[in-house]
């Protein structure tokens, strides 16, 4: 059987209750579709079930992220088993319950699927066999629980609570997370079942008080233990069925699931006991303390919920083998009980139309049916005999006993049970008493209440005749179950215990006993109690929490407008900073001592290296002078050809020269565009921050250039070297690399090649600018636009330009040249045009369209890439041969050049969109000056 | 030679870093282009320095190609992406009328 189609399936039901909406199916159908799902996934349970009860573990496996140590891996085992049948089985019964909570106007699609969603990450936390998959879930279920609480997105509690519940539970799934993956780094392995079986390892490791720290955290989080208990009572918000299923048999269980999931791991240490025992008591007492005095009958059980998840914390805190049952035990009555008392509160709330238990009183009149069922629910969590809620509590009693880890102090444990146990019943006798006696209802919204319809009683008669069934013959009915996850969470044999309902006359029992007199007692004091606790300074954990939660946004939001004031200046800045920074830091001057032996220099080139320090120097200092700038800067530009030809360069010293013709000509146009002035932006403070970060950074930049070029080094270019003439067909290999090895690569440069100029020619459409109509200091522009000397010259320059291009291109397989270099020559011929004779005196001799010659370049490289595939080669692998031409005699043709075609072509295309269309702004500048 | 090199590249970054750094959207252009020749120099010589001994094959020793190719593709994209900065910068002064590069000159003061 498939364990990951089974978890997969809440999820694809996900998607039904939405479309059957959006089909406008009547509300039965819609709870049906939701239901579906489940359903199906519950039958397909049965099959490994029945394995499981065998003794045997059933798993599956699909490999996900294997260089992670993430896979989707699967695993259930006897505890798995019962919170699948819990989620399942109390999941369907919710959806029934919700067909007829939600009224007919509600959004009932988006909330099953929101259901199911949940229902699926719960599902795929209890069968996960891989650590960071059940963190994975473990972040659904906030995230699904977080849409659920918040589903009455209208009222502002509903967000609130929402939030807070996310929040808190969030970060504490950071915190899981974290603990995980240190338990990953102890074990070696994300392995659920590996991790399981080093235990030992784990508790022997140096990290083993932080993995505990911080998986107990996502754990007193999600299970709204003392201290992080205070987001539960607010995510009462939420619909009640939500409540049901979430807030009793579910989500909030997910935290204590994972203290029997990993208690084979991380328990039995002192640590653990002083941890889990201490929080799980303060838990207990303090929310059985505070449910007694909530006047909201959802908010009683709120608390209720909180003690006795505290309840359940505690006995997995003793480190016993039977009290670990146990809480396995209070796990599965707690989810009947407390999910059946939700429901029975959904239905009060919807027929009176109030939670306020002030005002519900005397109901018995009204519905006795419900009464009834809410009445032995209630006495299950009072712990009344006969009802499952007493043979857990029992046993909790007794393991309360048995502890002696405190020393003398042990008898504040039985003390503090027996405690939590009187309040535990007062708030039971009171949601009985108060809501269905006391006198008559005061003032419903809806008057008089009666009994709900029909199907909405089912699920809480399925839960309340599974509290007795349980209660009164525990033997047939849950024993073969909780010795399965008992043993599962054990990890080994089970201890030796029985479940019954009678034990004799002992401790327990008075326990018992003292418990259901003192919480009948102490109810029957409520009025001087409430009274009491009315004085006390009342705390609102909303406030607070929203309170802090603002602060925070507050000073994020402070920090962020420090940082991000909206200045690209300042980014730059701040940038650089960084990368100064890590120079400074990075740079010793240990590894500028290289061994690698010193070129000579020569009196040409110092001379060519001083030029360019001056000009970049010129241009830094001048460059408000524009046009000296401009040609200080392609001076620099030459030096850097020069400095190409020199060391072994040539085509790069070809490509820069002919690159360095387009750049000055774009300075040129962008010149006559921007403003005449640039203004005196920068304040002396300012100058002086940016020389030093220039210094740095550029002082920095050269010592690493220096420290690489006098080390030693490895290449991997042998390859290419070996390989050009017998693979490639050529002898250049800088091109043959270009247009064979790493053809690739080339092809991905000239579309990025090709966007560029889309991209300029989308940015330069309605464009409208007003260039200058004079220099800086008033002169006009000259009248002669295209003078005579330069339009002789330029004319017949343009074949022989052509020319050596093609020259240039023939040659470069084997020689420097090659299209990249071809093309710029191309281009700035036909720019040459440009310039000399204007944009209307070309455009009528040629067409000005680039686009195409830039997508033909382009589907040429990529066709000539894909013919290798009809050869049965990969992409882009080249082939050539040599003909014999008649007068030009042996020649080689590869398959290579084509590609430098297309490389050709886009260069040429782009080069000119880019700035024939730049050129072309000025024409429509002159019309408007000239209309 | 190594040395000048070296001179030249740092000469070359420290003179475009602080032109970048400039408010104004001309000389931010002027130093995008110094620190490119900056940036290619540094790949190129990351194949070493070497007299003579151009990449090709059948004609004695030969220098590192690798880098060269990588350099001659970067300078072309270098080009493409200096004019798709001038555009913009002449788009942005058409759309906020003024040529500084943070959009809005007055506000903040001086910057």
């Amino acid at each position: 059987m498939n364990l990951a189609i089974l978890v997969l399936l809440p999820f694809l039901g996900a998607a039904l209750p939405p479309l059957a909406e959006r089909l406008r199916a009547p509300r039965t159908a819609l709870a049906l579709s939701a239901a579906l799902m489940p359903a199906l996934a519950l039958a397909l349970l049965i099959g490994p079930a029945g394995q499981v009860f065998e003794g045997r573990t059933v798993q599956d496996a699909l490999s996900w992220m294997p260089s992670l140590g993430l896979t989707l891996a699967f695993r259930l085992d006897g505890l798995a088993l019962l919170f699948a049948l819990l989620v399942l089985g109390i999941g369907l019964l919710v959806i029934l319950y919700a067909r007829y909570y939600l009224s007919a106007n509600e959004k009932a699609g988006r909330f099953y699927a929101f259901l199911l969603l949940f229902m699926g990450a719960m599902l795929g936390v209890v069968t996960s066999d891989n650590l960071l998959l059940l963190v994975l879930f473990w972040e659904l279920t906030s995230l699904s629980s977080f849409l659920l609480i918040g589903f009455w997105s209208h009222q502002s509690a509903a967000r609130k609570g929402a939030r807070m519940a996310l929040t808190v539970t969030g970060m504490g799934g950071l915190a899981l997370l974290a603990g995980v993956l240190l338990i990953g780094q102890v074990v070696g392995s994300y392995s659920l079942d590996q991790a399981l079986a080093s235990g030992d390892l784990i508790r022997a490791s140096g990290l083993y008080p932080l993995i505990l720290v911080l998986v107990l955290l996502g754990i007193f989080t999600k299970s709204a233990q003392f201290p992080f208990h205070f987001w539960l009572p607010h995510a009462m918000a939420a619909p009640t069925p939500v409540s049901a299923y979430l807030h009793s048999a579910t989500m909030v269980k997910a935290g204590v699931f994972l203290l029997a999931r990993f208690y084979p791991m991380l328990a039995g240490t002192d640590l653990w006991f002083d941890l889990v025992t201490l929080a799980g008591m303060a838990t207990l007492l303090w929310g059985a303390a505070a449910a007694l005095f909530q006047h909201d009958l959802k908010g009683l059980l709120a608390y209720s919920t909180i003690s006795h998840l505290g309840l359940i914390t505690l006995l997995f805190g003793l480190n016993t083998e039977l009290a670990a049952v146990a809480a396995v035990f209070h796990i599965i009555n707690h989810a009947t009980f407390k999910a059946s008392l939700f429901m029975a509160a959904g239905i009060i709330d919807h027929e009176t139309g109030t939670r306020d238990m002030r005002r519900i009183n005397g109901l018995w009149k009204y519905m006795p049916y419900t009464a009834v069922l809410a009445m032995v629910a209630s006495a299950a969590m009072a712990g009344v005999p006969l009802l499952n809620g007493f043979l857990s509590k029992e046993m909790f009693f007794a393991e309360t006993l048995q502890s002696s880890r405190l020393g003398a102090m042990s008898w504040v444990l039985p003390l503090g049970a027996t405690l939590g146990g009187v309040f535990s019943v007062a708030y039971s006798a009171r949601f009985i008493h108060d809501v269905f006696f006391n006198g008559e209802p005061v003032n419903l919204p809806k008057f008089p209440p009666h009994e709900p319809p029909r199907y909405m009683k089912v699920p809480v008669e399925i839960l309340v005749a599974l509290c007795v069934a349980v209660g009164v013959l525990p033997a047939i009915t849950v024993s073969g179950l909780l010795a399965v996850a008992g043993s599962a969470t054990l990890g080994g044999e089970l201890p030796e215990y029985h479940l019954s309902i009678w034990h004799g006359f002992n401790v327990p029992l008075l326990m018992s006993v003292v418990a259901l007199v003192g919480g009948v007692a102490v109810y029957s004091l409520r009025r001087w109690l409430f009274a009491q606790y009315d004085r006390l300074p009342a705390i609102n954990a909303n406030l607070i929490f929203e309170g802090r939660v603002q602060a925070l946004a507050r000073a994020a939001t402070a920090l962020g407008n420090t940082l991000r004031n909206g200045s690209l200046q300042s980014y730059a800045a701040w940038l650089l900073a960084l990368v100064a920074l890590v120079l400074l830091v990075h740079l010793s001057p240990a590894a500028i001592d290289g061994t690698r032996g010193l070129l000579p220099l020569d009196g040409v080139a110092l001379l060519a290296g001083a030029m360019l320090v001056v000009a970049a120097l010129i241009t830094a200092v001048l460059h408000r002078h524009r046009v000296t700038a401009i040609m200080s800067v392609s001076v620099v530009g030459l030096v850097v050809s020069l400095t190409f030809v020199r060391l072994s360069a040539p085509d790069l010293a070809l490509t820069q020269l002919s690159v360095e013709v387009v750049t000055v000509l774009l300075l040129m146009l962008a010149m006559y565009f921007l403003p005449v002035r640039t203004r005196m932006e920068s304040g002396a403070l300012r100058v002086s921050r940016d020389l030093l970060l220039s210094v740095v950074i550029g002082g920095g930049v050269g010592l690493m250039a220096f420290a690489m070029m006098t080390s030693d080094f490895q290449t991997i270019s042998g390859y290419f070297l070996d390989n050009a003439k017998p693979g490639g067909g050529g002898t250049n290999v800088v091109n043959v690399i270009l247009v064979d090895f790493r053809g690739f690569d080339t092809f991905g440069e000239i579309t990025v090649l090709g966007i560029a100029a889309m991209g300029i020619y989308a940015l330069l459409r309605d464009l409208d600018l007003l260039s200058a109509r004079s220099d800086s200091v008033g002169r006009p522009w000259a009248r002669d636009a295209h003078p005579l000397v330069l339009v002789t010259i330029s004319r017949p320059l343009l074949p022989l330009a052509l020319l050596i291009s093609v020259y240039i291109f023939l040659r470069g397989h084997n020689l420097p040249g090659g299209g990249f270099i071809a093309g710029l020559i191309t281009s700035v011929a036909l720019l040459l045009q440009y310039v000399a004779s204007g944009v209307e005196w070309v455009h009528r001799r040629m067409p000005g369209d680039y686009h195409p010659v830039v997508a033909v370049g382009l589907l040429l490289a990529g066709v000539t890439g894909l013919g290798s595939w009809f050869f049965g080669h990969p992409f882009l692998t080249s082939t050539f041969d040599h003909v014999h031409w008649p007068l030009v005699g042996e020649f080689e043709l590869a398959s290579a050049m084509l590609f430098d075609t297309g490389v050709f072509l886009t260069v040429v295309g782009a080069t000119l969109l880019m700035l024939a269309n730049l050129g072309k702004l000025s024409l429509l500048d002159d019309k408007k000056g000239g209309a | 030679m190594e040395a000048m090199v070296a001179i030249m590249i740092a000469v070359l970054v420290g003179t475009g870093v602080y032109l970048v750094l400039r408010a104004r959207t001309f000389p931010v252009i002027l130093g995008i282009t110094l620190l490119s020749y900056g940036v290619n120099l540094f790949v190129f010589i990351s194949g070493r320095l070497a007299l003579d001994q151009a990449p090709i094959v059948g004609r004695g020793p030969a220098t590192d190609p690798l880098p060269q190719a990588l350099v001659l593709t970067a300078i072309v994209i270098g080009f493409a992406m200096t004019a798709f900065l001038v555009v913009l910068a002449l788009r942005g002064q058409g759309e906020t009328g003024t040529d500084h590069v943070d959009g809005d000159a007055d506000e903040g003061g001086q910057r």
